[in-house]
């Protein structure tokens, strides 16, 4: 079961930072995150971009997952 | 529309968002807004809370269309492309308080992020300290947030919620045009409640039609680009990102060739438009703005874009920027061309101090 953060609601840039943290900390692997703006799904898009990390975006009801993977 | 779509989300849609404000704010200088002051967020939400009688600064009177165009442009692209999101509930009071310091360091530097970068692109090299002073108080605001700052999460709300804010800029339209003068003073003669300036920046305008369409045209590309100068100097710092930093440079970079075109280009430290030379303060002023923006999370002009797609939370900050507006001018906290006003260095004091309690106070155990 990969890792889950929850940064629906929270301001710009915050979802970025905890995003940001998840792939220092974690190097490679899969983890998800759960947003809830257009925004922070293209910022998050970005920053995995810049780091390497693939994106998959699927919607859930109003919000967004977006699976991060990185082999 | 996902090839829209994809576009704005582009390097050259934001590019293109940046150049649009740099081109057409040369141009509403040109039309009549005061000069190096084409569009800047902070000032015109000034002559706004001045035409309310929230203060009485004679020289600072208009309900400013391009303000109340950003707001509804940003609203019509949210609504057209379904990010039309009512939310709210993420600490109000405090980023009301924000909101009215990063006034109040506007108003000592004389500007907002955008009117730094206009000024700097009209050869205004006071603009620099401002610029300088900005990124000193995003850095701070950096590393707070890396140290687990949050303001908290916002929820969805009933969707009433997210058109207060669009409805309230109609009804400043509406008293824009018909301007209200049914006040008397002891005299009997007709006083307010809408004041418009006779004289001094506030009375200078470009044709009200223009101005809402170029703050609509601003609104709206601004929305689907997420264009924000706090943002674009955060992201560097924090992410070494530059996205949103080239709008910025395309806002500069325009308005600068725009300036040179229509003759609006003088390079110096003095007799600059609506401009003091005190290099501390305008260090100072930004610097606490730079600090309120980023625990905010927006610049001025992104709140309002912010609160056009139904974040309450930016339109409280937005509010909280007008009413502290207000004070700075009652409170003679408000630089003029001769500097810093008396209760002006005092006033950033203290509003660094608050936003250094709020960095402090509102963080979360890192997990």
């Amino acid at each position: 079961m990969a890792d889950k953060i929850d940064a629906r609601g929270l301001s710009c840039p915050q979802p970025v930072i905890l995003t940001n943290r998840k792939i220092e900390e974690m190097g490679k692997g899969v983890f998800e995150i759960l947003v809830d703006t257009d925004t922070s799904r293209e910022n998050i898009s970005r920053l995995a971009q810049q780091t390497g990390w693939d994106v998959e975006v699927k919607k859930v009801d109003a919000d967004y997952c977006l699976v991060l993977r990185k082999d | 529309m996902t090839t829209v779509k994809n576009f704005f989300a582009s390097r050259w849609g934001i590019v293109s968002a940046g150049v649009f404000v740099g081109v057409f704010a040369a141009v509403l200088q040109k039309l009549g807004n005061p000069g190096n002051m084409g569009i800047c967020v902070a000032c015109m939400e000034r002559d706004i809370a001045g035409a309310l009688g929230l203060h009485r600064a004679a020289l600072a009177q208009y309900i400013r269309p391009e303000i109340l165009a950003f707001v509804l442009g940003a609203f019509i692209a949210a609504l057209l492309f379904r990010e039309f999101k009512p939310r709210g509930g993420s600490s109000p009071i405090i980023r009301f308080f924000l909101g009215f310091f990063a006034m109040v360091g506007a108003l000592v530097f004389l500007g907002c992020p955008w009117r730094a970068l206009l000024r700097l692109a009209g050869g205004d090299g006071n603009a620099i300290l401002g610029l300088a002073g900005l990124t000193a108080g995003i850095w701070a605001g950096v590393l707070f947030l890396k140290s687990g700052y949050t303001l908290g999460r916002a929820t969805k709300v009933k969707s009433f919620s997210g058109w207060v804010f669009p409805i309230a800029m109609v009804a400043l339209l509406v008293l824009l045009l018909v301007a209200p003068q049914f006040g008397r003073t002891p005299e009997g003669t007709p006083t307010g409640p809408i004041f418009f300036s006779s004289k001094g920046p506030g009375s200078q305008h470009a044709p009200i039609l223009i101005s809402l369409l170029v703050g609509l045209g601003v609104g709206f590309l601004a929305q689907r680009t997420r264009l924000c100068t706090m943002g674009a100097i955060r992201d560097v710092i924090l992410i070494k990102n530059t996205y949103l930093l080239s709008g910025i440079l395309g806002i500069v970079g325009a308005a600068f060739f725009m300036n040179l075109i229509l003759g609006q280009f003088k390079a110096g430290f003095t007799n600059q438009p609506i401009a003091h030379t005190d290099y501390l303060w305008n260090f100072m002023g930004m610097a606490l703005s730079g600090l309120a923006f980023a625990l905010a999370g927006g610049c001025p002009g992104r709140q309002l874009f912010l609160s056009g797609e139904g974040d309450g939370d930016a339109a409280i900050f937005a509010t909280g920027m007008i009413v502290g507006a207000g004070f700075s001018h009652n409170f003679s906290m408000a630089s003029s061309p001769a500097g810093p006003g008396p209760y002006g260095p005092i006033a950033v004091i203290i509003g660094l101090i608050f936003c250094m309690v709020v960095g402090f106070s509102m963080r979360e155990k890192m997990a």
